[in-house]
């Protein structure tokens, strides 16, 4: 029995259970109003996106910014999958989640096609691949979805309206996460080639590209309802605290097994020499893609999230100066620290949204982004390994042997006088 | 199933693969027929109305020569300690904000009139801008030193990133910092410019000027090929020559100017257009000051001992370290000569286009930054040539495509550029990473 | 140990947070008043600020309403979609305000009404003028939501027959900010009002909210020669797009809407431009003279339209609380649907899309003064 309550499985799940009923309870009873709800599910939705980036930068080494472009994919995808669907229009969600689907099957043909040269460069790659994904969408906006839509739309609505509604609210955070994917593996291809600084200033660039991008989805691309830079309104209000806290343990559990198996170690690998790593034997170019990907999805699904519960998405959200955010989570909370990330992630929006916001007194709410900053300085002087380093609680750390001891000069000298066999 | 097995399916996998090299040429194909219908429809649109596009091209060229004074400082910060200064950007913003201080408080930039009321009025106004800029350049060279002082020097040791999230900071905290009420305050402000605006077109321009412009460059041209000539005989002393500043100047400020002027001089004269083609003065100004502000730069870089202490120090710190020079101090000096570039560009900008921001600096940060990735970073001519090419590039893309698009535009120009050229135009192949 | 006062400084925030929000409901009747009071159009938000503090002070004087004091919730919207949303998220949420005096900019009051309208809140908005603000997608009225100004179908149609038959003008070029509803609404309904006057839009190109670089743009207007610029943004990006204009020497007559009414407008770059605006302080009826005194007394300056609708529309609230004997804000609003207001502005009646009946005056810009020019009505 002892045993079994040691076991840091069962501790951290009875531990999270513990926090979804006292949350859940706190927000039945009323003391938790909407707007510290709000504050809660951004930050969920936050440290998801700072998980996705920790897994790039933190465990695989990759400088990006990149992260606020897959977020906002993924949120704009998913609102307008529900803001059709809520309006009986299925389009949205049968060409995101077909689309894909195809995309998918069409980039896997590409790659194994590719296999069979040598010599293949980055940019021939990259546009087989981008043909592909553009192939998929395209058969789905023209064949597919006018083939099913209107059955699948009658088929799921006559499922009674609760259960279609989460069936919906389900496949529109999968298609947004899954597009926010298919997007990073088409950028990944080219720029993760580039190395450190470069990567970072390109992806700085997809971040800008996708808000000017945003701002003109009823101008120049084809989507009036997002209404471009003047904001997104109508989305459904979907986003419950069951939806949040389930994603979030998703995220954690899918990256810390991804993390603990031995792609994870081929990931760290490549953060610690990827020289060496490359010499191993190790794909290091599919591993870079492989986190970059998965942190993409992690961004796409909170993205989801997000969209859901504010009902109102703006272009500026996903600007400049925010996607710094998730950058600056994970360095305060430690490079390569889950549990970090996810403590700084809750605080900080906790801290600058709630507590600051709310108490400080009025004309004073400019101040919070003049008081981060000398933080951030003073953090980067004193401590710039991260408030928790590489620590992790028991569940997430990876399961290492422990270190072995140097033995000492007398124990080198005469082996029989110490137990160390190594 | 054996490894033995596995190991030779493996081998004859690998066996069966054929040259990729099909593939490529075909890719190439594609991209190049991309680029060319670019080109195309870009040569299609100054075909069908010439004057609406020297005219864009004039508008970019204004902007270009302000990212160029940004974008040196990006590249010779990035050259010397590897750090991309995300706050430069905002140097650049305090900058103007002096500026406007100076000239809405202080009344500075007519303090040759309040001193000597009788002055020639054009001399006047030509001092009192000068004066503000200066004062500028001097307050944002020391807000570049203060910043390395206290930001960057202490992480130094550490790795890159602290240094990265630092300049993150700085930006963030110069930003708000400035926001505040009783610093810069949050409002747009129209600013009031040193010097009156007018515009000048194809009339009122004397073609004296353009002779004077173009036997500037020429005759800086000819003494330069000259010298190239002997200097690739072997001569010493013709190849020292060769780089004298003031040829450049000639050729750069000449060319330049004589160009934009014989643009608005000549058009009217050519095509049959139903409007002038104009430049306001203040195009001509930022042009000629930036020109001169790059000379000096090119100057103090390679003639001066801190110049050649810094080149020393970008290519090696330990040996250079040894070598007696003060890396430190040489560091601090980048970031003055970088901060005090930034302040001109600043005010520059704010002249031109008349209204000023907290937030101003991070778009136009941003570009500079990315004309200096363009241009090679590192590489001062590299940095002026990016940043002309992202002018003209925006102010295209705004004026062709519809002006929102112009950041994406912009960026997928960064992103094209870092795929076929890392390194950049002027930069030099990486070496092995190790 | 660091680590245990970590803990307890947690657990201190936690409960404090707790405390706050299940503090007792108190006696004031709250009211929020949401404005711009940083941001790209500042003086607008000072202006509503000052005028409905001045109608919330006056109130206070004769002994509150309903036996209650009247307390102001004042937040700063920055007339961006984004903070607006999250401030009205902020006072309905956290403060439990009814009823909300703004946000003034359309493209901010959107998103505040959805959310006023999903939490049954009421909201009166002093200057929006974009339809949307008042009617959902389907066209009908939400039903807590109001506004004491004219829309842009009526502003756009005044300013385009003031185009054509007053400065007879036959082309116009418009210059609009694609990302805000209310200068993209009402550039649309001078368009459509213009050509089906029989004008011609020759030009019509869109910004962004934060360009500073109009060059491109306006050498297509160059190109083009129109008899008519119309900007109908806000004062801010407006002076900067004619100080820009004027430097490429373009000499079309510039014309805007309501945008333009703020102390910082650049009137020598604007000079011989024509807006239309809700109110003059130049008007002599004896109610406009008398508020003008008033405001002068108390802020030192003339009052703009801001000021003028913002007081107006805090005095339709109270009035109709008033007459409604309640703060339920559902009754409220039936209440004010029926009612007849007298404010500065005239006696005001909404119409069943909450829409007041309303007059525009247009406003003639010179280097030295903004000057009464005439007044256009329904």
């Amino acid at each position: 029995m002892r045993q079994f309550l040691r076991n840091t499985n069962v501790t951290f799940l009875a531990g999270a259970g513990l926090v979804f009923i006292i949350v859940q309870a706190l927000i039945n009873l009323g003391i938790l109003n909407p707007y510290w709800q709000g504050v809660i599910f951004w930050g969920a939705a936050i440290t998801m996106v700072s998980l996705g980036l920790n897994l790039i930068y933190g465990f695989n080494g990759q400088f990006s910014l990149g992260q606020y472009g897959f977020y906002a994919i993924g949120a704009y995808a998913s609102a307008d999958i529900t803001y059709r669907w809520v309006r009986n229009d299925p389009s949205a969600l049968v060409v995101v989640i077909f689309g894909s689907i195809l995309a998918l099957i069409f980039m896997l043909g590409v790659n194994a096609f590719l296999r069979r040269f040598y010599g293949v460069f980055t940019p021939t790659k990259f546009l087989l691949n981008f043909l592909a994904a553009v192939l998929g969408f395209f058969l789905a906006v023209r064949f597919v979805n006018p083939a099913i839509g209107q059955s699948l739309y009658q088929a799921l609505n006559g499922l009674p309206s609760g259960i279609s509604q989460q069936i919906v609210f389900f496949l529109a955070l999968v298609g947004g996460a899954t597009l926010a994917g298919i997007v990073s593996y088409l950028l990944g291809i080219p720029v993760l080639e580039l190395g450190s600084d470069y990567f970072g200033i390109a992806t700085l660039g997809f971040t800008i590209i996708v808000k000017v991008l945003l701002d003109n989805t009823d101008t120049i691309l084809p989507f009036p309802e997002m209404k471009g830079a003047r904001g997104m309104v109508g989305i459904p209000k979907w986003t419950t605290w069951p939806w949040v806290f389930f994603s979030f343990i998703a995220v954690v559990l899918v990256m810390r097994n991804l993390l603990h198996s031995s792609t994870g170690r081929a990931i760290l690998s490549v953060r610690e020499d990827e020289r060496a790593a490359e010499l191993m034997g190790i794909d290091t170019t599919s591993q870079k893609i492989m986190a970059f990907v998965v942190g993409s999805v992690f961004a796409g699904l909170a993205g989801g999230i997000r969209a859901h519960d504010l009902a109102f998405l703006h272009p500026t959200t996903f600007g400049f100066l925010p996607s710094f955010n998730p950058l600056i989570i994970i360095v305060f909370g430690g490079l390569g620290s889950m549990t970090g990330t996810i403590i700084t992630g809750f605080f900080w929006i906790f801290l600058l949204e709630g507590v600051l916001r709310l108490y400080l007194p009025e004309g004073f709410e400019t101040w919070r982004f003049v008081i981060y900053p000398i933080v951030l300085l003073l953090m980067m002087l004193l401590r710039p390994q991260g408030l928790m380093g590489r620590y992790e609680i028991a569940f997430l750390r990876r399961p290492l042997p422990p270190p072995k001891k140097e033995p000492s000069l007398a124990q080198k000298l005469i082996p029989e006088a110490g137990e160390v066999k190594a | 199933m054996s490894v033995a097995i596995e190991a030779r399916r493996m081998e004859q996998r690998m066996l069966r693969r054929r040259n990729g090299m099909v593939l490529n040429r075909i890719s190439q194909v594609l991209f190049i027929l991309a680029g060319i219908l670019v080109l195309y429809s870009v040569g299609r649109a100054a075909a069908a109305n010439p004057t609406v596009f020297f005219q864009q091209i004039l508008n970019g060229f204004q902007l270009g020569f302000i990212y160029a004074l940004i974008a040196l400082g990006y590249t010779m910060v990035y050259g010397i300690v590897k750090l991309i200064n995300f706050a430069h950007g905002d140097v650049f913003m305090v900058g103007a904000f002096v500026s406007f201080f100076t000239i809405s408080l202080l009344n500075l930039h007519q303090w040759p009139l309040t001193v000597w009321p009788g002055m020639n009025p054009t001399a006047a106004t030509v001092l009192g801008t000068v004066t503000v800029i200066l004062v500028s350049m001097i307050t944002c060279a020391s807000l570049g030193v203060t910043m390395e002082r206290f930001a960057y020097r202490p992480l130094r040791a550490m790795p890159r990133i602290a240094a990265l999230i630092t300049a993150i900071g700085v930006s963030f905290f110069l930003e708000y910092f400035g926001g505040l009420p009783f610093v810069f305050t949050n409002n747009y402000i129209t600013y009031p410019r040193p010097f009156n605006v007018f515009v000048l077109n194809a009339d009122m321009i004397p073609p004296l000027w353009l002779g004077i412009l173009w036997g500037m460059c020429a005759i800086a041209a000819t003494v330069y090929g000259v010298l190239k000539i002997w200097g690739s005989r072997g001569n010493a002393r013709a190849q020292a020559w060769q780089r004298n500043p003031l040829l450049q100047f000639g050729m750069l400020f000449g060319g330049f100017l004589g160009v934009a002027l014989t643009i608005i001089w000549l058009t009217p004269r050519l095509v049959r257009a139903h409007f002038d083609l104009t430049a306001s003065n203040a195009m001509l100004i930022i042009m000629g000051i930036s020109v001169i502000l790059l000379v000096i730069l090119q100057y103090i870089v390679r003639y001066t001992r801190i110049g050649k202490a810094m080149r020393a120090s970008a290519y090696d710190k330990p040996t250079s370290r040894l070598m007696g020079i003060n890396v430190d101090m040489v560091i601090a000096a980048t970031f003055a000569l970088a901060g005090g570039l930034a302040g001109a560009g600043g005010v520059l900008f704010a002249t031109a286009y008349n209204r000023i921001h907290h937030l101003m600096g991070i778009i136009p940060g941003l570009k500079a930054f990315i004309s200096a990735v363009i241009g090679g970073i590192g590489s001062i001519p590299g940095a002026f040539v990016g940043a002309l090419i992202m002018g003209l590039v925006e102010v295209l893309s705004a004026g062709l495509i519809s002006s929102p698009m112009r950041d994406a535009v912009a960026f997928s120009l960064l992103i094209i550029v870092l795929l076929i050229r890392p390194q950049g135009i002027f930069g030099e192949a990486p070496g092995e990473k190790v | 140990m660091a680590k245990r006062s970590f803990a307890i400084l947690a657990v201190v925030v936690v409960l404090a947070t707790m405390v706050a929000a299940c503090r007792p409901a108190p006696q004031a009747l709250k009211v929020a008043i949401l404005a711009p009071l940083s941001g790209d159009v500042a003086t607008f938000g000072a202006s509503t600020r000052d005028g409905a503090m001045l109608a919330i002070e006056e109130w206070n004087a004769k002994g509150g309403l309903l036996g209650r004091q009247i307390e102001a919730v004042v937040e700063d919207s920055q007339c961006e979609a984004e903070p607006a949303a999250s401030a009205a998220n902020k006072v309905i949420n956290q403060d439990r305000v009814k009823f909300i005096i703004g946000e003034v900019c359309s493209k901010a009051s959107i998103p505040v009404s959805e959310i006023a309208t999903a939490n049954k809140v009421l909201q009166i908005s002093p200057t929006s003028t974009n339809p949307k603000v008042t009617v959902d997608e389907a066209g009908n009225a939400k039903p807590t939501i109001f506004r004491a100004c004219f829309i842009d179908p009526f502003q756009g149609t005044v300013g385009a027959k003031f185009a054509l038959e007053e400065l007879g003008a036959k082309t116009a070029a418009v210059l609009l900010d694609q990302g805000n509803d209310y200068v993209r609404g009402l550039a649309e309904f001078f368009r459509d009002a213009f050509e089906a006057g029989g004008g011609k839009v020759v030009v019509w190109e869109t910004y962004t909210a934060g360009d500073t670089d109009f060059t491109a743009i306006l050498t297509k207007v160059k190109d083009a020669n129109p008899d008519i610029l119309y900007l109908p943004d806000y004062y801010s990006t407006v002076n900067i797009i004619a100080t820009q204009a004027n430097q490429m020497g373009i000499a079309a007559v510039k014309l805007g809407g309501d945008g333009w009414d703020s102390p910082e407008l650049d009137q020598a770059a604007l000079a011989g431009g024509f807006f239309t605006n809700h109110y003059s302080s130049e008007d002599t009826r004896p109610v406009v003279q008398d508020f003008v005194k008033k405001y002068q007394a108390k802020y030192g300056s003339v009052p703009d339209a801001l000021a003028a609708l913002a007081y107006d529309a805090a005095n339709i609230l109270f009035m109709a609380i008033q007459q409604a004997g309640t703060d339920d804000p559902v009754k409220v609003a039936q209440t004010m649907e029926k009612g007849m207001f007298s404010v500065v502005s005239g006696d005001i009646t909404f119409d069943e899309q909450h829409n007041p009946k309303k007059c525009a005056v247009l406003l003639e810009v010179s280097p030295e003064k903004v000057s009464y020019r005439a007044t256009v009505c329904p």
